[in-house]
């Protein structure tokens, strides 16, 4: 946990778990200073699975990366509730290839854990389960070029699980994935994440993804990244993923969303095209 | 579908031990042996022959005869071992260090920024033009040698630890980070593994070059060692031996080759089947 982050012990424990107040990140380029981020201030529930949708290039990942400590921001105040004795605050479900091409399955998924010193029998008691859970038991021994795409992204979710933190923090883990591979996934997670309803921090630029998954929707402006808005999603769990897109409600939502943000990202796009120029 | 290719797998199964063709990997195997006996089967011809002169070019047969001759009276195997033995200590003296300064230069700016300049400068340096100098400050005695060894082995190594170091893609150093790691377990975890295909690779370039360095280290000033017989060789115009010498110096460049292929497979699985 790096020193910046503010934790707190509460007698009681909060109704939140994490609690932004005017976050902003500015980043000094050489081309003057450049603002990945708006002042946000946002509460998040504990056991809330938080989505952020936003066109790209809005500061979502800068977000996360700042809440995973790997970023550090530049006014404004984090507060994230202690954890419990010996548990990490947070582990991160990265975007692209993250496990360690010279690690094995087994060694990648155990990362975390081997990090923080537990013993040899516990890990492999941990890890083991999770890639059961994962469907991948028997690639144990495998290195990650051995595997698929979507394989490579499961051990990294494994990782993140088997070292139990207290949040999850998910940076478009799905979207190098095909559709298919992708509801499989997104199922396989909510599977696992019923099993403990650990506080999640997901990032997307998929709408279908947002509402599928989540509990809570956070909308974002084009850059300058800000909160445009925040949406319920009102479906019950656990849930199916193609049971729950049948749903006339579903459309409704995903196309009401959507009304949101396209106008956001037609102004990512309106940028991007002024830069090129 | 599945049922048409098993049986194609069934028929070359079958075929297999009975075919006289031998497969591919086995034809590049023997080119590889052939076309060193073909040139010494050439060199013996001419040597006979006296197409050429046998006091600078012995027969290859000659060289052979001298090599049992020095291998049974223990004078090949006490320079043999003297030479190994610098070459082993010049490696962990080297080496070590090199390959700890490297990683740690990859990983910290402000160290590579300080370090960089001095190792860009000195490297270029002929290591062959500084054995005078190390002469004078080792002696003749085995530290000399050692520290020719060491120096010619610690450039490669530095230089490829540290861009092993710094083509490890950026997010592995943010997942250690994530995942808690402390500095040392960055260094063991991500860093050093990470580099170590490179290493390797230098570590190849390191071993060339301290087989020169010793050769030239022992001709220069020692008693014993590789180089030191065939100077030797040259002073009693035993040309055989010079060969010996240098046949022997050949098979030690093959025999490390093969060493370190072996130490790729065993420490980085990984990087193989790429």
């Amino acid at each position: 946990m790096t020193a910046e982050t503010m934790m707190r012990d509460h007698a009681v424990a909060p109704d939140w778990k994490i609690r932004l107040r005017d976050l902003s990140k500015v980043f000094q380029t050489n081309s003057g200073p450049f603002t990945a981020l708006e002042p946000i201030t946002l509460d998040i529930p504990t056991g809330c699975f938080f989505m952020i949708v936003g066109p790209s290039g809005c500061g979502k990942t800068t977000l996360l990366r700042i809440l995973a400590g790997l970023e550090k921001r530049t006014s404004g105040t984090m507060e994230i509730s202690a954890p419990a004795a010996n548990r990490p605050s947070n582990s991160m479900v990265f975007q692209g290839d993250s496990l360690f091409p010279w690690m094995n399955v087994f060694e990648n998924a155990a990362y975390g854990l081997r990090m923080r010193g537990l013993p040899r029998a516990e890990i492999k008691d941990i890890v083991g389960h999770y890639l059961q859970r994962t469907g991948l038991s028997r690639f144990h021994n495998s290195y990650p070029h051995q595997l698929s795409g979507g394989m490579r992204q499961r051990v990294s979710i494994a990782r993140a699980f088997a070292n139990d933190p207290d949040i999850l923090l998910m940076d478009e883990p799905f979207s190098a994935l095909d559709e298919q591979n992708k509801i499989l996934l997104q199922e396989e997670l909510l599977r696992i994440w019923e099993e403990t309803r650990k506080t999640v921090m997901f990032i997307t630029h998929s709408v279908d993804e947002a509402v599928t998954l989540g509990d809570r929707i956070m909308i974002m402006t084009a850059h300058p990244g800000r909160s445009k808005l925040i949406v319920d999603v009102p479906f019950e769990r656990p849930r199916r993923v193609l049971e729950l897109r049948a749903r006339p409600e579903y459309g409704e939502l995903v196309y009401s969303i959507w009304g949101h943000l396209r106008d956001e990202v037609q102004r990512a796009r309106a940028q991007d095209e002024e830069s090129a120029k | 579908m599945s049922e048409v290719v098993e049986k194609a797998k069934d028929v070359r199964k079958a075929s297999r031990p009975f075919s006289l063709r031998p497969s591919v990997g086995t034809i590049e195997r023997m080119l590889n042996v052939i076309s060193p006996v073909f040139l010494l089967l050439i060199w013996e011809i001419c040597a006979r022959l006296g197409l050429i002169d046998v006091r600078f070019f012995p027969a290859p047969s000659k060289i052979f005869t001298q090599l049992m001759i020095l291998a049974e009276n223990g004078q090949l195997w006490k320079h043999f071992s003297a030479s190994m033995q610098r070459l082993f200590w010049g490696f962990l003296f080297g080496g070590i260090p090199a390959l700890i300064l490297g990683v740690t230069m990859g990983l910290s700016r402000p160290l590579r920024m300080i370090v960089e300049p001095v190792i860009s400068a000195t490297y270029p340096i002929p290591k062959s033009a500084i054995l005078p100098l190390v002469l004078l400050i080792f002696g003749l005695g085995e530290s000399s040698k050692i520290v020719m060894v060491g120096i010619g082995i610690f450039y490669p190594i530095v230089i490829n630890s540290m861009a092993g170091v710094l083509e490890i893609s950026k997010i592995h150093f943010d997942v250690s980070r994530n995942f808690g790691a402390s500095r040392w377990q960055v260094f063991r975890t991500v860093a050093l593994p990470g580099a170590m295909p490179l290493i390797l690779t230098g570590v190849r370039l390191g071993i060339g070059l301290g087989l020169v360095l010793i050769s030239l280290a022992e001709i220069v000033g020692a008693k014993s060692g590789l180089g030191f017989m065939m100077w030797n060789a040259w002073e009693i115009l035993s040309v055989e031996t010079m060969y010996v010498g240098l046949l022997v110096i050949a098979m030690l460049g093959i025999a490390f080759t093969i060493l370190i292929n072996e130490l790729e497979r065993l420490i980085v699985p990984w990087k193989q089947s790429r």
